[in-house]
Formats: structure tokens, sequence, C-alpha cells
């Protein structure tokens, strides 16, 4: 191959690329957090017996794990603010669809956690005379988060590709900005090495944080 | 002795789906009384006992702890607060067959947690009380360690523990030695006993029929979802007058008395 490979104008923009890769962490940590809220109403309507919570819980869940993440974002960006004659920015959009799309998946991961608890401890907490939420509270919920946390992790980082996405909406994450320094550097090859290299770093940062919280969560086991 | 009973049982029933376990069983226990409950696997022992303290919902029938009718019973149905049952659970200590310790909690946490959660105990207080039983079962060394380290039989001795600090007035004992290894039921059945020597009430459901014979002050045999026999150890373990009983007794073979 006579490519001459060529980083200095890339690197001349890395200030554009270290731009994204702050706004890629800033949508993926915003999402993760409204994720969760979601996934824990989602969570506890599934886990109740009500079928007026517990069906449309489902419903939600269902509708997430069976569309292509893309079409979430498309539909906040540009059908949602028609429904409600409002205008979203792409951040907005973005962040919707990705907590949304998280909170389904980790409603099912919180579901999964309390459900994969004994029926023995249950009854441990029960014959002692606890109330259902301190039971809850102090026997279910803290070792049920133990359990969570590995799928958790995993699903945080499939947010956190997700991610991509959002550029599809014009949102400035890393990606957008690499088409940006693409446009005026055509140096496609070194462009998008560069910004996988960054996504790289930026996982495997993340999943060493990830192991330490882990390794402490589950000391017992 | 015909006594204030402490604990009464008035045509209990218990149903899973078609499956009728329990078939109207009345049934009294007096303080200071230690009943041993006998029977095959499936008769009905356990569901009896879990009955007691509404780790199962009755089908039918009434339970009376200390003269009052658990649940409350409106036009016909009878409900069972949530307030009212663990206040029942809390005065009936029950020890599992499966140990049902706590994994993420200390063994000293586990015995004080009851204290703590449900009697608002503060946490010194709490652990006196939990160091105390703790001692009584031979674990005072045993503090600091996760359940999941343990033997079998030092997690079954916890869960004495962890049953006695709530100082309950009766306690269950759902065939506490069953799931350990031969060498192990032992110590187990020494705490048992020990707890006997002190007179408190106690239910014990078993396969263990020898220590059944010098355990209780009566023995009942369960089969088919009724108390077939029920008598003196004497009476029910050495001369049955059932033809089932003794058909039980000769399938379990020799066993010393």
């Amino acid at each position: 191959m006579d490519y001459a490979w060529d980083f200095g104008p890339v690197l001349g923009r890395f200030d554009m690329l270290a731009l994204g890769l702050l706004n890629t962490v800033k949508i993926a940590a915003v999402s993760i957090v409204l994720g969760v809220l979601v996934g824990l109403v989602l969570a506890m309507m599934r886990l109740s017996s009500r079928r007026w919570l517990n069906v449309p819980a489902l419903v939600f869940i269902e509708f997430y794990r069976n569309t292509p993440p893309i079409v979430h974002f498309f539909w906040f960006f540009y059908a949602l603010p028609v429904m409600l004659a409002i205008s979203l920015n792409p951040y907005v959009a973005a962040v919707l669809a990705l907590s949304t799309q998280s909170g389904a998946f980790y409603a099912e991961v919180f579901r999964g956690g309390i459900v994969s608890i004994e029926r023995g401890q249950w009854e441990g907490g029960r014959a002692l005379g606890m109330t259902h939420s301190a039971l809850m509270r102090r026997i279910i919920i803290p070792q049920a988060i133990a359990r969570m946390v590995p799928p958790f992790i995993e699903r945080s980082f499939e947010l956190l590709k997700t991610t991509a996405l959002a550029s599809t909406l014009a949102y400035a994450d890393l990606l957008y900005q690499a088409m940006m320094v693409n446009a005026e550097t055509f140096r496609p090859l070194e462009v998008y090495t560069t910004i996988a290299l960054m996504y790289l770093v930026l996982l495997v940062t993340a999943s060493q944080l990830a192991r330490l919280a882990e390794n402490r969560l589950t000391a017992y086991q | 002795m015909a006594g204030k009973p402490i604990l009464e049982t008035k045509a209990l029933h218990k149903r899973f789906g078609d499956h009728h376990v329990l078939r109207g069983i009345d049934f009294t226990v007096e303080p200071g009384e230690r009943v041993a409950i006998i029977g095959g696997s499936g008769s009905g022992k356990s569901t009896f006992l879990r009955c007691l303290n509404f780790m199962e919902t009755l089908s039918e029938g009434e339970v009376w702890l200390d003269g009052t009718r658990i649940g409350v019973e409106r036009k016909g149905t009878v409900t069972y607060p949530e307030k009212q049952l663990c206040q029942v659970r809390e005065r009936l200590g029950m020890v599992f067959q499966q140990f049902n310790l706590f994994p993420h909690m200390s063994v000293l946490d586990n015995v004080m947690e009851g204290l703590v959660t449900v009697k608002r105990m503060s946490r010194p207080e709490a652990r006196r009380v939990a160091e105390a039983e703790l001692a009584k079962v031979g674990l005072s060394e045993k503090h600091d360690a996760w359940p999941g380290r343990l033997s079998g039989g030092q997690q079954q001795r916890v869960a004495i523990a962890r049953a006695l600090s709530m100082q309950p007035e009766i306690l269950l004992f759902d065939e506490p030695t069953s799931s350990l290894d031969p060498e192990l039921v032992g110590e187990v059945l020494r705490v048992i006993k020990q707890l006997a020597e002190e007179g408190r009430t106690m239910l014990l459901v078993t396969h263990e029929l020898g220590f059944a014979y010098h355990f209780a002050t009566k023995v009942i045999f369960l089969a088919h979802g009724v108390f077939h026999e029920v008598g003196t150890p004497d009476e029910v373990l050495k001369n049955p007058r059932q033809a089932r009983t003794q058909d039980f007794l000769r399938r379990f073979g020799e066993f010393a008395f």
C-alpha cells in the first residue's frame, strides 16, 4: 500500500474531536441517569400484580426491544415535534431516545435482579416479622443490586456506543465532529482511525471503573 | 394437664391448586409443649408448620395465637393484614431446612437484623443481644464471617440464634437437619436439645425419629393431610396403633431410641 499516513491535519484539529468526545460522554452520562429512572419505574410496574401497571410497561419494553435504535432517534427528532407542535434540539431528542431505550432494557435488568433472589430470602426476612418494604430495602434489593451490576454495565456500554447515532441528528458528538474534521481535511483513514481509538480508550477506561464498582458490590460472594 | 393453649388451629385446610394438602386440622399447643411432627415426604407436614406463621396462606380454617384469631373476617371473607402477620411472625421464630441466612450480611448482622429492623433496638443494644445468642449456639468466634463461608451446621446454628434473638414465644423448626451432611447433624440437634431443656415451646418437623423420641412431649404422625396418630413418643413411635403409622415406622428401618 502506497498510502502516505499523515495524522498532522487531524491532530491539528484535535480540539474539535476532544469537544466531540466530551459531548459523547455528556450525552451518555445524562442518558444513563435518566434511563435508570425510567428503568426503575418500568421495573416496579412490571413487578406489580396489577394489570393496568404491568401491561403498559410490558408493551413499552417490547416496543423498544423490537425496533431499531435509529428509528427512536428519528422519531423523537422528526415525529414528536410534529405531534406536540414544538421543536426539539438534537441534544434533547437524542437524550430522549437514549434514555427511553436504555430504560426499557434497564427495567428488565432490575426486574431480573429482583426475581432472581431465592424464595428463601423472602421467607427468612418475613419469618423475623419484617414488613414487605423493610424486606425489600434490607434483604432483597442489596442482593439484587449485586446481581444487576454485570448486565447493567453491559447495557450501559451498549448505550455508550449507541450515542454515535446522535450524529445523524447533527448533535456534535465524537462521530459528528469526526465527520466535520474529515470534511475539512479529506483524511478519512486518519480521522476515523483516530476516533475509533478514542472510543476504544473511553470504553476500556469505563470498563476498568465498572470492574472496581462490581468488585465492591459483590464482595460477599 | 389441660392448660390454656398458646397456639391453635381449627379445621385448617390448604390446597395448592387441585392438590388438597391439608384436610381439616385441629391442633393445640400448650406452653412448654414440644411437638414433633413426622410423616412421609409430601405428607404436608412442612406445609402445616408453614401455615402457622403464614409462610403459606390458609385455604380454609383458623389459626389462633394466645386466644386471638389471626386475620380479619368481613362479610365471610378473611383477610390477613400485613401488620398483624408481622406481629405473629415476630412471636413465632422459624428455622428453615435451607437456613435462609442473608448472604450479604455478616453472621452478627444476620442475628441483629430483626432486632434493629423489626424491634427497633439501637445497634449497640442489638449487638449485645446478638452476641449472647451466638455464644449460646457456640459461634462467638464467627461474628465477622460471611454465612457462605460457614459449614451447614454452623449456618443452621446462626439461623437458630437469629430466631432466638427475637425472643419468640414458640419456635418452629422445619426439617432443620435435612440438608446437613450426616456428621453435622449432631451439633444442630444438641442446640435444639438445649433449648428443649429450657422449657421452650417448640414444634419440630423432622425425619430424625430417634431425636423426636427423646425431644418431644407429643408426637404427631401426619399422613394424607390429616393427623393420623397423635400421642406421647412412646405411644406413637414405640406402640403405634394405626396400621399406617406402623407401616411408616417399619419402612424407616431400625433406629435406636
